[in-house]
């Protein structure tokens, strides 16, 4: 902040510090009228809240600095900085990172710097009008309190040899430290970024003479930055984004290995380092660090094959676009190519009488050809979503003309309700199916998720729809659809419905729902099947099927329910008997090295790359394997690979324009088993950040398995894993939550609104990921730093998925768990919601969905394990300790609750 | 001359307490506000308690002494609303400048009293530069979140003449306090840089923030880190907090500045947080071992009270501050 550290500190409403350890700083850059045409025109227009807009998505987007210009003839460049930045500080969201105040012109950078209270930066000053001149700039940012941005520029001109820049930026840093007496971590040098590949001789080293000069800045100026605009070096190549692209990432990464810190980069203008064609990368680095005389020629050449590939491609493209209109369309569907799209259904609306013969002739056809291929297996899952992603391009373009005609009306094959049910809200499997569904010109009423019995009805009765689709993912949901079920009987409704979802079994169909209900009741568990059941369930003759499936589940509930009553268990008392025993004389136990709750408000989402499970990724698009194996499958891998690209594509653009935001909370507490099953939590030695007075007392309830073990196999609780009060061992236990799921709903609607629902799945699926990687990675901190008791863990990823460290992080609602109260006590004991924002909704389901919430355990012997069901006696015992009645605790348990 | 920036090397140096509490307790009419001088002012005066210097200064001289008498190091001037801006709610901009100077003169007069006769203990005047009735960043009409009531030049201007008094009048040191908008601190920073300027002087400079409720931050909405980055471009004496909060409520802040700035620490809070008369009742027994807590935890270079201390509260801070070390400025590698 002062002279404590010498790094560069910035301010908004919040502190900014530039660590060696930041990496990159990026400078947002779309609030500049010399830059960006729509932001010019905002301003012009005098349209502020459109411009603030901008500010915002920039901030959004991962801006960790706002570069705010104004330089334009026509605009009164004074009043245009003082009202944008005065009305930026009336936003919190925005004004929260440091503004770089940037013009020409001092008077606008002097109005700026009077209307900021952050600590910004200017852009810039130079030796331009001389010494003078220079000195007095400096002083006034200085009494300013703002950092400032120095050009390579003196009164002789622009710095454009290596030489020249280090001369310039050498004295510039003389005059600053030794006679404005600036801060010389506030200095921040800008060496002049200038084109290379352009033919000219003298350009030849513009891009090495840059790195030169930021590392000769760096070792030679102590604590001095250096910050660039990227774009400049490809400007000879504009119009060909393949080699720009390379460029930019290659000077970039080539750029901060030189020390360059901060700087304006377009994140869109920006290719993966490692994905660069080795073959380009080498030329685009030839010519960057000027390694040979033919350099740029070569990279000419390749720039020209580059053009020439497009031409190939597009000479592939034009042999199917040579084929008939209704081919062309079939084969922009199959393949997921929207490039053509709206000229070809244009074609088709002219051609035809009315545009929606378009949508029922044209692009059904060729849907119905991508069914058939899903169907058979020969097209896959996230294949489908972007072909549904042209279907629905097409169909947004024509409804207009669908409209205008009034009478036209689209004929679908159905109307179909989706909701994902009250106190969930994972929804990933229910658009899935929707995208799949409509796809197959099926009409969706999609009500999203958290979605009360009551709308479901009303809208069911509203929208006359022919099928009730209900989804959901915690088993409190379970429960959920069965109350649905007897809702619709009630209301006498007669609608077949349909279940969903990860936590949803056929069993759980036929033995708790399809009693409730009249009408047919049907589980399906992967999207391909929905188009199979509900394409049978409105045959205009479906009462076989129907039967059929009666018969079906009225078989498995009997053969279910017989098998369920076999089993032996045991009464709680005798299941405590029968514990899992861990000699506490001598069992190793160690006290945290921090107790208490901590928060990690902003963390660098791009750790958890290295920690993230692909499998389960690809078992949410139905693609069946273990990664990496699965890219190599011999039915699946293409898609698979195909997806996984995607992902890595959409996962950069996470970690790059930081779309989601990654929260954490833990913490570590003394804490005994008291009673056999419960965990007592003692706060009497820990400080606690929370802001309310913990005087109550936490206690975890854990449950125990009660079915009859093998001789010698215990009936476990996870109360076991913890110390009893009565061995005088004092214990430790940890909780928490981590999230990733901040963003998630906004860049899905996003994508939703382009109609992209291919990525608006893809985002939640990622979220979902990075929660569990988060989960991983803390777990593995808390270990190694925080309880400290695994301090030379060093495991692979693999080993970490494989669960092969000590201790464990069970999750309430999961098999160890299953009691999803748990949770309330987590967020009380931790005030999750207050320090991080995660919250629970009814049906304790956690909001943002990219959530993981659990607890720790240190014990080396604890391990995972499945409750199992369990017996009314524990329930009443357990409604006891809970404070609840049995009816309630009924309702939380009941899928544990073993038939009597 | 003994230097402040000497002593606070030694000691953890006390501030006073609140000015405006113990005038309270004289129950100056409108006439005694007025005295001769102003008798005929077309304004009422009543509440100007600034203007005292100048009407009654026997009891701001009074006021300062207890201060001292209680062991107090430094008192502030009586000068709280000594700016041009906050004058105009009286019309009595053009006094600013013998308000100031009257104030400081007072203020020095008795602060010499005192080292003369005890010259172990030095004592020092910090001319007290309030924050003004206006924020610069913060529009006071939330349809026009565009619009200011002061801009930063007026600010300037203002701070520049009452500083420019202060120091005439002798103050040793500067308190830019109760900054509820660090653009405002930022504008009276900005005049003291030019003063220095002007006149070839050092004179040291403490800064104070405010800390407005619950949510850690300052009213513009900074972030106690975020307050230190953007007033920390001048070589300041010490930066801290002071006001709206009591001294367990500013505990979590303090800690977060005295872990982040490498300027010497102040506190002043209030005697606690107001009760429903608006009255602070916390006790000196009680704020003392609040206080006691700071020192334990070494948080802390230059202590005093706000709103609702007394000479009592500040006999209570002295007499615990002997027993502990002021806070040491660690330099990380």
């Amino acid at each position: 902040m002062n002279k404590k550290n010498k790094y560069l500190t910035l301010s908004g409403l919040e502190p900014l510090v530039v660590t060696p350890e930041s990496n990159f700083i990026n400078v947002g850059e779309r609030t500049n009228v010399t830059g960006s045409r729509k932001f010019l025109r905002l301003i012009k227009e005098e349209n502020y809240s459109e411009a603030l807009d901008v500010a915002r998505h920039q901030v959004e987007g991962g801006a960790q600095i706002l570069d705010v210009n104004m330089d334009e003839g026509m605009l009164d460049g004074k009043y245009a900085m003082t009202t944008f930045l005065n009305l930026i500080a009336s936003e919190p969201d925005i004004a929260r990172i440091p503004i770089m105040i940037d013009s020409s012109k001092w008077e606008i950078i002097e109005a700026g710097l009077q209307v900021v209270q952050g600590k910004s930066v200017v852009n810039s000053i130079s030796l331009k009008e001389g010494e003078a001149e220079f000195i007095r700039q400096a002083t006034l940012v200085k009494r300013y309190g703002a950092a400032v941005i120095v050009m390579a520029f003196d009164e002789k001109g622009q710095a454009d040899t290596y030489e020249r820049r280090i001369e310039i930026c050498e004295r510039s840093y003389r005059i600053l430290v030794g006679k404005v007496n600036f801060p010389p971590q506030d200095i921040i040098f800008d060496p002049n970024i200038f084109p290379v590949a352009t033919g000219m001789e003298e350009h030849r080293k513009n891009a090495l003479d840059f790195f030169y000069a930021t590392r000769w800045i760096r070792e030679n100026l102590p604590h001095a930055n250096v910050s660039g605009g990227v774009s400049n070096v490809s400007f000879s190549f504009r119009g060909n984004n393949t080699v720009r692209e390379a460029m930019h990432s290659s000077f970039l990464f080539h750029a901060i290995k030189n020390g360059m810190n901060l700087g304006i980069v377009n994140p869109t203008m920006l290719e993966v380092y490692d994905e660069i064609d080795k073959d380009l990368l080498e030329r685009v680095e030839d010519v960057l660090f000027d390694r040979r005389d033919d350099a740029t020629e070569r990279l000419l050449d390749f720039a020209e094959t580059v053009k020439g590939q497009k031409k190939e491609n597009k000479e592939q493209i034009l042999e199917w676009r040579n084929e008939s209109l209704q081919e062309k369309i079939t084969h922009a569907l199959v393949k997921g190519i929207d490039a053509f799209i709206i000229e070809d259904v244009e074609e088709a609306r002219l051609a035809s009488e009315k545009p929606i013969e378009v949508i029922e002739g044209h692009l059904m056809i060729g849907m119905n050809v991508v069914g058939d291929l899903f169907g058979s297996g020969k097209m896959f899952l996230p294949q489908v979503v972007k072909s549904a992603r042209v279907m629905k391009k097409a169909v947004a373009y024509l409804q207009p003309f669908i409209e205008a005609e009034k009478d036209g009306k689209q004929e679908f094959a159905g109307k179909i309700l989706m909701a994902t049910v009250k106190g969930d809200v994972h929804d990933i499997g229910k658009n899935i199916v929707s995208v799949v569904l409509g796809c197959n010109n099926y009409e969706i009423v999609d009500l999203g998720v958290m979605v009360p019995p009551e709308k479901i009805i009303e809208t069911a009765i509203k929208e006359e729809v022919d099928i009730i689709g209900l989804s959901g993912l915690i088993t409190p949901s379970l429960d959920e659809m069965v109350y649905v079920s007897k809702e619709l009987e009630k209301q006498n409704i007669d609608i077949p419905l349909i279940i969903g979802g990860a936590t949803t079994s056929r069993a759980h169909s036929a033995v708790k729902i399809a009693p409730n209900y009249s009408n047919t009741v049907v589980h399906i568990n992967d999207a391909s099947r929905a188009v199979t059941v509900v394409g049978n369930l409105l045959q205009k003759d479906n009462r076989v099927y129907k039967n059929q499936i009666r018969e079906e589940y009225d078989k498995f509930r009997e053969q279910f329910l017989k098998r369920g009553k076999k089993k032996e268990y045991l009464s709680i008392e005798d299941a405590r008997q029968n514990k899992f025993k861990i000699d506490w004389k001598t069992s190793e136990i160690v006290k945290p090295k921090q107790l208490g709750v901590q928060i990690i408000n902003d963390f660098d989402i791009t750790k958890l790359e290295e920690y993230i499970d692909w499998s389960p990724f690809f078992r949410s698009w139905d693609l069946y394997g273990k990664y990496p194996a699965i890219l190599e499958d011999a039915v699946v891998g293409n898609q698979a690979s195909e997806l996984f690209i995607d992902a890595q594509k959409l996962l950069k653009r996470i970690f790059d324009e930081k779309l989601l935001k990654a929260k954490a909370i833990f913490g570590l507490f003394p804490a005994n088993t008291i009673n056999d099953d419960d965990i007592k939590i003692d706060l009497s030695s820990v400080s606690l950040i929370a802001v309310e007075d913990k005087e109550e007392t936490f206690k975890f309830l854990t449950l125990r398995q009660q079915s009859k073990k093998a001789k010698g196999k215990p009936n476990i609780a996870l109360a076991d894993f913890i110390a009893p009060k009565e061995s005088g061992k004092q214990d430790y236990i940890g909780a928490f939550c981590v999230s990733t799921g901040f963003g998630t709903e906004e860049l899905a609607r996003q994508f939703e609104e382009a109609h992209d629902d291919y990525n608006a799945i893809m985002i939640k699926a990622l979220a979902d990921r990075l929660a569990e990687a988060f989960a991983e990675y803390l777990h593995k901190e808390v270990r190694a730093k925080h309880w400290s008791y695994a301090k030379n863990e060093n495991l692979t990823n693999d080993e970490l998925i494989k669960e092969s460290y000590k201790g464990i992080r069970p999750a309430p609602g999961y098999p160890a768990c299953p009691d999803h109260l748990e949770k309330k006590t987590i967020w009380q004991l931790l005030n999750v919601y207050e320090n991080i924002g995660v919250k629970l909704t009814d049906s304790l389901a956690m909001w943002p969905a990219a959530s993981v919430s659990g607890y720790y355990f240190g014990n080396p012997e604890a391990r995972y394990f499945g409750l199992g069901k369990i017996k009314e006696d524990q329930v009443s015992d357990y409604a006891k300790r809970r404070g609840i009645s049995d009816e309630d605790a009924k309702k939380w348990l009941n899928p544990n609750i073993a038939e009597t | 001359m003994n230097d402040i920036k000497n002593e606070i090397q030694k000691r953890i140096l006390v501030l006073d307490g609140a000015m405006g509490t113990m005038l309270q307790q004289y129950n100056f009419a409108e006439e005694d506000f007025r005295g001769e001088r102003f008798k005929d002012y077309s304004s009422p005066l009543k509440g100007n308690n600034d203007l005292l210097s100048i009407t009654q200064p026997e009891a701001i001289a009074e006021v300062h002494r207890k201060y001292f008498e209680a062991g107090a190091d430094i008192v502030e001037t009586n000068t709280f609303s000594g700016t041009t801006i906050a004058m105009a709610d009286y019309n009595m901009e053009d006094l600013v400048y013998e308000l100031n100077y009257e104030s400081a003169r007072i203020a020095k007069q008795v602060a010499e009293e005192f080292t003369n006769a005890n010259p172990d203990q030095p004592r020092f005047v910090a001319g007290s530069i309030g924050p003004t009735n206006r924020t610069a960043s913060l529009s006071p009409d939330v349809n026009k979140p565009e619009y200011r009531a002061i801009t930063f030049d007026e600010l300037r201007v203002a701070y520049k003449q009452q500083v420019e008094a202060l120091i005439d009048g002798g103050v040793d040191v500067l308190l830019v306090e109760t900054i509820f908008d660090t653009l405002n601190a930022k504008a009276a920073l900005f005049a003291i840089e030019e003063v220095k300027e002007e006149r070839q002087l050092d004179i040291p400079i403490m800064v104070s923030g405010t800390i407005t409720d619950a949510s850690g931050r300052t009213l513009s909405g900074q972030t106690v880190e975020a307050f230190l980055t953007s007033i920390s471009h001048m070589p300041l004496l010490s930066v801290g907090f002071n006001c709206a909060l009591g001294a367990e409520q500013l505990k979590p802040y303090l800690q977060r500045l005295s872990k982040t700035t490498d300027f010497f620490t102040s506190a002043h809070p209030n005697a606690g947080l107001p009760n429903a008369f608006g009255e602070y009742d916390q006790t000196p027994k009680q704020m003392q071992q609040l206080i006691e807590d700071y020192l334990q935890d070494g948080l802390i270079n230059i202590i005093g009270g706000c709103c609702g201390t007394s000479p009592a509260h500040i006999k209570a801070i002295v007499d615990v501050t002997k027993n502990y070390k002021p806070r040491q400025i660690v330099i990380p590698a």
